[in-house]
Order: C-alpha cells, then sequence, then structure tokens
C-alpha cells in the first residue's frame, strides 16, 4: 500500500510538475477573484465575517477548478485502465489523489493568503497566522476528500465540467460554515480571538466521516 | 399431446407477483386515501387553534410530516442504493432511485409550504435564520444534481452504480448538514417545531396522524412508480421480441435518468457504452 501510494503519488506530482496546469491557474484565479471582490463590494479592507467569507469563497472556487483538473488524464489518457490493470488498491488511489489536491490547495494557499492580506485584509495577518494555518488545513483536508470523490464521479460523465461544482458545492457548504465562522474571530479589527473549538471540531468530523465515505465508495468509482 | 410449457415455475411465480403488486397496491392506497381523509377531519374540526398563529398554523400539518418523510426518504434512498451495490441487483437501483425521485417532489412541497409558514408568519419568504429551512435548501440543492448526474451517464450499468454512490454519500450528508447548519444559527424556530412532546395532546394526535398519512402517501406514490417502471420494461421486453420475431431490428432507446429494468428483464442485444 505505501509504495503504491508512493509511487502514484510521485506520478501525479510529476505531472503537475511537468504541465503546470492547476496549480498556477488556480493561484492566479484566486488573486483575480480578490480583485473582483474589491470592485464588486467596493471596499478597500474588509475584516471579520466579510473577509473571512471571502477568503472561503475564493479558496472553494479556486479548489473547483483543481477539483475539475484532477482526473481528466487519467479519464481521457488511460491512466483508469493502467491503474485497474496493476495490482493496485482503491484505497492507494483514493489517498494518492486526495494528498495531491491537497498539495495543490497548499501551494495556493500560499499564494492566495499573503495576497489577501496585501490587497483586502484590514487587519494585519501576523499574529493570527499561525491560528489560520491550522483552520485552513482542516478545512482543506475536507476539501480534497469531497473534491476527490466528486472529481471521480463527474469525470466519466458526458457533462463534467458542470457536474463537478454541481455536486461539490453543496457538500462542501458545512466546510464553509466551519472554516468560515473559524476563521472571522481571527480576521477582526477589534480583538482578534481564536477560533470557537466548536467549529474545529465540526471541520475535524466532517473530514473524518466523509475520509470513511469516500474510502468505503471510491472503489466502486473504479471499476469497469 | 399438448407442448411442454417452457418455463411453468417462473411464470408462475411471475403472475403471483403481479396479484400481489396488485393487491399491495390497491390496499395501499386504500390505507392512504382513509389516512388523508382523517388527517384532513382532524385538521380543520378537531386540532384547536393555535393562540398566537391562529389558522395559520394548520399549515404546520402539512408541512412538517412533508419534511420528515422526504428526509427519511433521502436516507431510505441511501440504504436502498447500499444493497445495490452489495447485490448489484439492478432492482435495488430502481427502488433507491424512486425512492430519491418522490423525495425530491416532497422537498419541494415542503420549501414551498415553508416558506408560505414563513410568509405568514414572519413576514418574509425566505428566512436565513432559520437553521432548518436553511438544511433543507442544502439538502435539496445536492438531490437536484442526482437526476442531471445520472442523465448524463450513457452506460446502464455504471450510471446505477454511480447514482448508488452519490445517493450513499448524500443520504450520509443529511444528517451532517442538519447538524453544522443547526450549530451555525441561534435557535428561532417557532415551538411547534420543536418536538412533539410540548404540544397539547390533540395537536399531537393530529400531527402523528398527517404525519401517518403522508408517509402513506410517499409510500403508495413510490410504489406506482415501481409498478409503472415495471410494466413499461415488460412491454418493451415483449415489443423487442415481437420485432425480432417478425425480422425487425429497430432498437431504440429513450434517452432518461430514470434506470431502465431492460438489463434486468432480458439480456439485451449487443453492447452499449463504452
Amino acid at each position: 500500500m505505501r509504495r503504491q501510494l508512493g509511487a502514484l503519488l510521485r506520478k501525479e506530482l510529476l505531472i503537475e510538475l511537468r504541465t503546470l496546469e492547476s496549480v498556477p491557474g488556480m493561484s492566479l484565479f484566486a488573486v483575480t477573484t480578490f480583485v473582483v471582490f474589491h470592485f464588486a463590494l467596493n471596499r478597500n479592507s474588509v475584516e471579520g465575517d466579510l473577509a473571512a467569507g471571502i477568503l472561503w469563497v475564493t479558496i472553494l472556487f479556486a479548489a473547483m477548478l483543481g477539483v475539475n483538473r484532477l482526473f481528466v488524464a487519467d479519464a481521457e489518457q488511460g491512466g483508469f485502465d493502467a491503474f485497474l490493470l496493476a495490482p493496485g488498491d482503491g484505497g492507494a488511489l483514493l489517498l494518492a489523489k486526495a494528498l495531491t489536491l491537497l498539495a495543490f490547495l497548499v501551494v495556493l494557499e500560499v499564494v492566495a493568503v499573503p495576497a489577501f492580506g496585501l490587497l483586502l485584509l484590514g487587519p494585519s495577518l501576523g499574529g493570527a497566522l499561525p491560528q489560520l494555518v491550522g483552520v485552513l488545513a482542516l478545512g482543506d483536508v475536507g476539501v480534497a476528500v469531497i473534491g476527490t470523490l466528486v472529481g471521480a464521479m463527474a469525470v466519466r460523465t458526458r457533462a463534467r465540467d458542470l457536474l463537478g461544482p454541481l455536486l461539490a458545492l453543496p457538500l462542501l457548504v458545512p466546510i464553509v460554515i466551519g472554516g468560515a465562522r473559524a476563521s472571522s474571530p481571527l480576521l477582526t479589527l477589534a480583538h482578534p480571538s481564536g477560533p470557537a473549538p466548536r467549529w474545529l471540531l465540526t471541520l475535524g468530523l466532517y473530514d473524518l466521516v466523509f475520509g470513511l465515505i469516500a474510502f468505503a465508495l471510491f472503489d466502486f468509482l473504479l471499476e469497469d | 399431446m399438448p407442448p411442454p410449457s417452457r418455463q411453468p415455475a417462473g411464470a408462475l411465480e411471475a403472475k403471483r407477483r403481479r396479484l400481489r403488486d396488485r393487491w399491495g397496491l390497491r390496499t395501499l392506497l386504500i390505507a392512504t386515501v382513509l389516512g388523508m381523509t382523517a388527517s384532513l377531519v382532524l385538521v380543520f374540526f378537531y386540532a384547536p387553534l393555535e393562540a398566537e398563529q391562529g389558522f395559520l398554523q394548520k399549515i404546520f400539518y402539512v408541512h412538517v410530516p412533508l419534511a420528515i418523510v422526504s428526509l427519511c426518504g433521502f436516507v431510505l434512498g441511501g440504504l436502498l442504493a447500499i444493497q445495490h451495490l452489495r447485490t448489484r441487483d439492478p432492482r435495488w437501483d430502481m427502488r433507491s432511485y424512486v425512492a430519491i425521485h418522490m423525495s425530491l417532489i416532497f422537498a419541494l412541497g415542503t420549501l414551498i409550504t415553508g416558506s408560505i409558514w414563513a410568509k405568514g408568519s414572519w413576514g418574509h419568504w425566505w428566512v436565513w435564520s432559520e437553521p432548518t429551512l436553511v438544511s433543507f435548501l442544502i439538502v435539496f440543492l445536492l438531490y437536484a444534481t442526482y437526476q442531471p448526474l445520472r442523465f448524463s451517464i450513457e452506460d446502464p450499468e455504471r450510471q446505477a452504480r454511480y447514482a448508488s454512490v452519490f445517493a450513499i454519500t448524500a443520504g450520509a450528508f443529511v444528517p451532517l448538514n442538519f447538524i453544522a447548519v443547526r450549530l451555525s444559527t441561534a435557535y428561532l424556530h417557532p415551538r411547534v417545531l420543536g418536538s412533539t412532546s410540548n404540544l397539547p395532546a390533540p395537536m399531537a394526535l393530529t400531527f402523528l396522524v398527517s404525519l401517518v398519512a403522508t408517509a402513506l402517501l410517499y409510500a403508495t406514490l413510490c410504489n406506482y412508480e415501481l409498478t409503472a417502471k415495471r410494466t413499461r420494461a415488460k412491454v418493451r421486453a415483449l415489443r423487442r421480441r415481437l420485432d425480432a420475431d417478425s425480422g425487425e431490428t429497430k432498437q431504440r432507446r429513450p434517452r432518461s435518468a430514470a434506470p431502465g429494468m431492460a438489463t434486468a428483464i432480458s439480456a439485451p442485444t449487443g453492447s452499449r457504452g463504452n
């Protein structure tokens, strides 16, 4: 399992490094979205609930781009067939894809969060950064798991670019609720405080449950 | 000498099943009509008027049972889908499809009645501070993608499999989503929705009868749809055999999001999909 996982992960990351198809697009999309928010809201700086909402919506929509691309190469160039021919395990593929998406999200946030701090955020990021990273990490795990499951489901349908976000967004609403509520006290001007534990708990629980669901069901999406 | 019949046991079994189906459907239909009548009589003539909301509160006896039944139907669709993935029997997929399809219609009814109630009691068609309504909308939006998902997969076997994966995921999502949304908003619901324990006895009785009647309606409609699909599949199979006998090879399969039973009843000629 570990060797399979290593090989699959290496393959995914190599493909991304050589083609640079997903991550640069996602990051650029996030930065552009901040600019769009600036004009759409007509604000020079945001804080609190509004800041948390903008950050999470942007990350979510940028993640959708990654989710849509995640399995395209496998579906179009025979990656699924090759995987089914190899003595591999569906769980390994799920884990490799989810970790790949997680890595994409981390790189995206390395670009997007400082850009957000620079362009839109009123309070400085400095003090709240470690806690914000923790909240983002919890949310990312959920986005990665759900994105992988939905991406695998949508990629072999006729309207995959449409179905991916349609399926994923309602499933990700609890992540947005948890993530935005947890990060909004970190981004306030007046008294930045830590996130309420119940939101972290919600995020963690949601990640865990959907991780188990994806693990149980992923094999059924592969066989043909 | 009479020719030996080809499948006596199978034919007999099918006939018995048809008879049972018809009787089951008829009994269910009668029970539903009685239940709905009883619940309407109780709602209008027995249940007392609520002190604050007056007559408006009667929509509670339609709205809440619809909501409960449709949510249970969604979860039921997930359970049936588990059964489909375990047995690979397309009939389970069909049941799961029908359960979700009916629940979707009931959910639309819930949203509309909830909206009317919100307009009547709070003055707005939509209230974000109402966790149950909001979670219901999210669940509805998720399940609204069920049919597009089915529709865009052509291979029937894969369509069934993917739909089952969706149904299980979404079925598990229903309770989780309710917990998350409820956490996110202050609890601001009319008292009547909390539980039946704080209802006066006549209201509780009326509510329970309405709930049972709505559940019966759901069961009847599901059974009707299943029977209709089974019949249509049988007609199609017969027509195909007739065409084959007369030498016509016209295989026309209408594009549909609904699972077809053709694969279960007669093996299809020629391969479809990829």
